[in-house]
């Protein structure tokens, strides 16, 4: 066993962990954060997409002794006082989910990607997703959410992404074929 | 799915991940960025006793320069490697491949010395370290040796680094002044290579000068295309580099999987070269 002090979503938590206990399982079966939905459990599908430290990580792909010390944030961290943030209400509005699988690891990756790149087009929204896989919607209400969130915030000025968020420069990340 | 049960070392410095590894002989494993060796053991297609996290190991991060070449700390994740402006501006090669490896959530967690060390060939970053004559640094109970790309890929899967070794820097020579381009054919998103082509050349007087050519996914290890690059030098336009290009297979035995035949893989190395190098040159 080995000790491991984790804040997620705001409350720290300590634990005697197995090595090889997965971030995805050490969420959801010790701390009962089941908004973290485990899919494909082969690093392909992004369902368990969550952020350590201020970047997502698909959480399938991390021990649970890998985040000693760091900060988890899950899509249930994500709402202030109840309130969805932009990108939430979003999804919500736009119909970007069907079964709702997939939705917890897009909104993180969407999350991710806003904080990088603000305003990014709908190509840089489909690179930005391109580890989150949805079976349903055939993605196109999805890009139209992440777009209409980018819009949201750019217009109300407010940085939804939190603590945490990089102001590094826009890279584009080429999805070549 | 549940990993195998093994014991767990953190260390906080190289000489401690050493030593680690020396007492664990072959039933050690070192723990990078994790997106290799974690799919493994959910799988269980590796059963270590111990895992060393070398993920604290703050002085293998990073990247700075060293004369003529760059020296990037093998813990430097793929997130790190394609926003950096020494990589950018001196291996723009690298920074362009790496941004084709899997997905973000998995660059920011997957390093570039992980990568090298997995030594999978359908990974991309084995055959960019190899068109760029890149040189590994490994660290040992004995001490430090370097060796070069091409003798560090010995087999699927394998390196030439003993169990008690750990890779800590690569040196990557500054390809100031060539051209370059990563072409990559993949049938999703985020899925391996079925075949990928690193190709960078250096021209002069309107005419290729010289062309290196890696090959991702066209046998057990990454390999040069050597024939292809030799009938590209001197190469002054699209017809001849699409001649120089139908010697990219040459020598070549690719593996048969789901995904591509032999003859296909081999088909790709002739076109995928062509376009990456039209593309380095600008002639395409």
């Amino acid at each position: 066993m080995t000790h491991i002090k984790v804040n997620v979503d705001g409350t720290t938590y300590e634990d005697d962990v197995e090595p090889r206990l997965l971030l995805a399982h050490y969420l959801r079966d010790r701390l009962g954060l089941t908004g973290t939905p485990i899919g494909c459990d082969t690093s392909n599908c992004g369902a368990c997409t969550v952020d350590l430290d201020g970047a997502t990580v698909k959480s399938c792909s991390v021990l649970a002794v890998q985040a000693d010390g760091g900060e988890v944030t899950t899509i249930q961290g994500l709402a202030r006082d109840g309130e969805w943030t932009a990108l939430q209400r979003a999804f919500h509005e736009r119909h970007g989910l069907q079964c709702g699988y997939c939705t917890p690891g897009m909104i993180m990756a969407a999350r991710d990607l806003l904080r990088e790149n603000p305003r990014p087009t709908s190509d840089e929204v489909r690179q930005a997703l391109e580890g989150n896989l949805c079976r349903c919607t055939g993605y196109q209400n999805i890009v139209r959410a992440v777009l209409a969130a980018a819009d949201e915030e750019s217009a109300s000025g407010r940085d939804e992404a939190g603590p945490g968020a990089a102001s590094g420069q826009q890279v584009t990340e080429e999805a070549t074929a | 799915m549940i990993p195998p049960a093994f014991e767990y070392a953190r260390p906080g410095d190289v000489d401690e991940a050493v030593r680690a590894l020396a007492d664990a002989g072959e039933d050690g494993k070192v723990l990078a960025g994790g997106q290799s060796l974690l799919p493994l053991l959910r799988m269980r297609l590796a059963f270590p006793e111990l895992v060393v996290d070398v993920g604290r190991v703050g002085e293998l991060r990073g990247v700075r320069e060293d004369g003529d070449a760059l020296v990037i700390g093998a813990m430097t994740t793929h997130h790190d490697v394609v926003r950096d402006p020494l990589v950018r501006r001196h291996a723009g090669l690298l920074a362009e491949a790496t941004a084709t490896v899997a997905d973000p959530a998995v660059r920011h967690r997957g390093t570039l010395g992980g990568s090298l060390a997995h030594a999978d060939p359908a990974g991309d970053l084995p055959a960019v370290a190899l068109a760029l004559d890149a040189e590994l640094v490994v660290a040992g109970p004995a001490g430090r040796r370097t060796m070069p790309a091409r003798e560090f890929f010995v087999d699927y899967l394998q390196s030439a680094l003993a169990p008690d070794e750990l890779l800590v820097e690569v040196r990557i020579p500054k390809t100031d002044g060539w051209s370059f381009h990563y072409e990559k054919f993949h049938p999703v998103a985020q899925s391996w290579a079925i075949v990928g082509v690193a190709a960078l050349v250096r021209r002069d007087d309107g005419r290729i000068a010289e062309a290196r050519v890696g090959l991702t996914n066209m046998g057990s290890t990454p390999l040069r295309a050597t024939a292809a690059e030799e009938a590209l030098s001197g190469a002054d336009g699209p017809e001849a580099v699409a001649r120089a290009a139908e010697a990219a297979a040459e020598g070549t035995r690719p593996s048969q999987d789901l995904a591509a035949s032999p003859e296909y893989r081999q088909h790709l190395a002739r076109v995928l070269t062509r376009r990456a190098v039209l593309t380095a040159t600008g002639w395409g």
